[in-house]
């Protein structure tokens, strides 16, 4: 939606020519193009912008333990912005989005160029890439929990230290600690770095390596210089989804800091649990604030629309 | 208009008489029921059972205190239909408020009483038309157990219990005949913990902060809740005495939650827990040795094979310990009225004909009319889970399971030994929203 927004706003000055040029000639009344964006915008108003315009409705209203008051009250941004809790909690989930963008971009980079460079036959390229996606068959909470098992004081690596005799005491450091709210973010968002990463990979025209090697460049010029700058798109893609979907998370942190660590929607959620509707809506928009500021930051470093209308 | 009253009246006459006599019938097939449980009531009158065929009540809350197997068996006995929708305590209330109409019976904790009584979406009950009454534990009735005082720390279901009149939306003191909501199913928490690796019988909250257990402890994280079980081990260490445990000053509240930050600093909490199956899961891992725990967590520990305690918390004579009380109860909401009304009334004495306390004593939980309940249960059962007597034979639990051996004996005694000794009851503090804030200061250290 977001990006949508992005890319509205800058077509509307000057439409991309080659755009004009490939299009087919528009024909009919000129009230077709818009009808045939009426369907999704009406999904848009419904879905998205309705339950907004509620919840930043909400966040001005006054309120007590038994009753929800309408107003226009800046109180509840008040309360939010002076409280030190706020400024800790984005301070965590910041520290949490940088550890898991940094690790999954590591990873995800490195699996896409594996697969796009390195699997000659595209058949089993694709076959792999499929395999990437296969533990997304299960529930995001199972390939959770599953490290539970893992990671506990009487899990597979702590027994396995123990009976070799490298340590003697568990290592309490792997469950419930910011070491497995980590380890479980990038197990679980990776996938949303290799997908992006692994499309604009894939258009790379091969014949640029050799070109990039008869000027003389190393291999490991030719990824800085050719690779790296070509999947600019992909990464900035990628980037948004791990960053948003870390700073809305919830549940992740929750169970694998074993209720040790608090978020910025887990403190919402303590709210909502007792009728504070106005106070949490108003953190809800400071998060939505908050997480647009960053994506349209990834934005501005890239610009994504340019770059895959570029490829064409 | 006062021909329509008229009819109305005239309508709610018949209904009552019939309603009566239902009951009455009911009665005598609540004993046929104990040996041929699942057969409808024989002999109901067949002109009521064709009126209430078609209607459904639909009962909505929390897993432990709406439960399906409940539901069904009530389908059964009644003849009108029974939908049992689980809901966790904040969407429930939510949709008390939001969406009125699609709950017929809801489910409610005191606060929330408070909350959906000052809302307006709940009508009275009429106290003359529940029969067992008069067999209510005076605990919820009167706040008082043979002459002793029940804690009024935090919400008490009696605090939460009479209006004066049908409609009226000011919850009263004082015994009246219009109760807000009909208590179905309580309980007293405390500490879980392994007996062979504590070492000794835990009878204080102070054990759950003791520096002997760093990092293999545990408390529960449902802030308004989590918040008692800290305050009730600081009281217990003698750090301080609160003027109402269920409803702190700031200043209470910022020596609690400091208090934690300390703890956790010292590294004294393996973890936090939120639900029932992360409490089982880290006392059966082995992750902590002791927790703030729920009694049928403690059942599930057991069930598995391995050690586990409910410690008895009795008060002591200097005031401290105690258990933190809870109590779950049905409304009628508002929209109820003729026949949806009237099956409503009998859905809401059929839940103290017995049956229903009979099943949820056999996973720890108790009815507020032990009397009916008793029908339902073996002497041995009734024996270990309310008298806390050594049981005579194999305790199961409702599905079958056997989780305590002949000669076991319940922890915490029995059931006037655990509800005389409570020291507060679940709340929302007046302080909630700093409360929370706090909390979660707590859970950012």
């Amino acid at each position: 939606m977001r990006h949508a927004g992005q890319s509205g706003e800058r077509a509307s000055p000057s439409p991309p020519p080659h755009r004009v040029r490939t299009a087919p000639p528009i024909s009919g009344s000129p009230a077709r193009p818009y009808l045939l964006v009426a369907p999704l915008l009406a999904v848009l108003l419904v879905f998205v912008v309705a339950p907004l315009a509620f919840v930043v409705a909400v966040s001005f209203f006054h309120y007590d333990n038994f009753a929800i008051i309408p107003a226009f009250s800046f109180e509840n941004y008040a309360d939010v912005l002076t409280a030190h809790l706020t400024y800790e909690l984005y301070l965590t989930m910041i520290w949490f989005s940088a550890l898991t963008w940094f690790f999954t971009l590591i990873i995800g980079f490195t699996v896409a160029y594996f697969l796009v460079f390195h699997v000659r036959n595209p058949l089993i390229a694709i076959g792999l890439f499929l395999v990437c996606t296969v533990p997304f068959w299960t529930s995001n909470v199972i390939r959770m929990i599953s490290w539970l098992p893992l990671l506990g004081k009487q899990g597979l690596i702590n027994n396995a230290l123990l009976t070799t005799g490298v340590i003697r005491q568990p290592l309490q450091f792997l469950l419930f600690s910011d070491f497995s709210v980590v380890v479980s973010y990038v197990h679980l968002f990776t996938i949303f770095m290799i997908v992006p990463i692994f499309n604009s990979m894939s258009r790379i025209d091969r014949t640029l390596f050799e070109a990039a090697a008869d000027a003389g460049s190393s291999r490991w010029q030719t990824l800085l210089y050719v690779v790296v700058p070509l999947c600019k798109s992909g990464i900035a893609l990628g980037s948004i989804f791990v960053v948003t979907l870390v700073m809305g998370d919830f549940y992740v942190v929750k169970v694998m800091s074993g209720g040790s660590r608090a978020s910025i929607v887990s403190a919402m959620y303590d709210d909502i649990s007792t009728l504070l509707f106005p106070h949490a809506a108003a953190n809800a928009v400071i998060l939505m604030i908050i997480v647009v500021i960053m994506v349209s930051l990834i934005l501005r470093v890239v610009d994504v629309r340019k770059e895959l209308a570029s490829q064409r | 208009m006062a021909q329509r009253r008229k009819k109305r009246a005239r309508i709610g006459s018949v209904d009552a008489n019939t309603a009566i006599s239902r009951r009455n019938l009911l009665r005598a097939g609540a004993a046929a029921l104990g040996a041929a449980a699942g057969s409808q009531v024989i002999g109901a009158p067949t002109i009521w059972a064709q009126e209430i065929k078609d209607i459904e009540l639909r009962h909505v809350g929390v897993s432990y205190s709406v439960v399906k197997a409940i539901g069904d068996q009530a389908s059964k006995d009644l003849g009108f239909k029974v939908t049992m929708q689980n809901l966790d305590t904040s969407a429930a209330i939510t949709r008390f408020i939001t969406q009125p109409q699609t709950v017929d019976i809801p489910d409610l904790e005191g606060w929330q009483t408070k909350v959906a009584v000052a809302r307006g979406i709940l009508q009275g009950i009429e106290v003359k038309r529940i029969k067992e009454f008069d067999n209510i534990l005076p605990i919820f009735t009167k706040g008082e157990y043979e002459g002793k005082k029940v804690s009024r720390q935090g919400i008490s279901p009696y605090e939460a219990m009479y209006i004066e009149k049908k409609d009226s939306t000011k919850i009263v003191e004082g015994v009246h005949d219009w109760m807000t909501f009909l208590p179905q199913v309580y309980n007293a928490d405390s500490i879980g913990y392994r007996p062979d690796i504590v070492g000794h019988p835990v009878t204080h909250w102070k054990d759950l902060i003791d520096p002997k257990y760093k990092g293999r402890s545990a408390i529960l994280d449902v802030p308004n809740i989590g918040i008692m079980d800290a305050a009730l081990a600081l009281e217990s260490r003698g750090d301080l005495v609160y003027k109402n445990k269920g409803n702190m000053t700031r200043q209470e509240i910022d020596t609690t939650i400091n208090a934690l930050i300390a703890l956790k600093k010292q590294g004294q909490f393996r973890a936090t827990w939120t639900t029932f199956e992360q409490s089982v899961e880290l006392m059966a891992s082995g992750e902590v040795v002791i927790q703030s725990m729920w009694s049928p967590a403690v059942t599930a520990v057991l069930a598995k094979g391995i050690p586990c305690i409910y410690a008895p918390v009795n008060e002591q004579p200097n005031g401290k310990e105690g258990y933190r009380g809870w109590c779950n109860g049905m409304g009628l909401m508002r929209h109820l009225s003729g026949k949806k009304l009237e099956a409503a009334y009998e859905y809401l004495n059929w839940y103290y004909a017995g049956w229903q306390g009979g099943f949820v004593a056999r996973h720890g939980y108790y009815s507020p009319v032990p009397k009916t309940a008793e029908k339902f249960m073996t002497a041995n059962e009734y024996g270990y889970w309310y008298l806390g007597k050594p049981a005579a034979d194999v305790i199961k639990d409702p599905y079958g399971a056997a989780i305590a051996k002949a000669g076991a004996v319940r922890d915490g005694g029995s059931f006037i030994e655990r509800f005389t000794n409570i020291a507060c009851w679940n709340t929302v503090m007046d302080e909630n929203q700093y409360m929370i804030q706090r909390w979660n200061e707590f859970k950012s250290a």
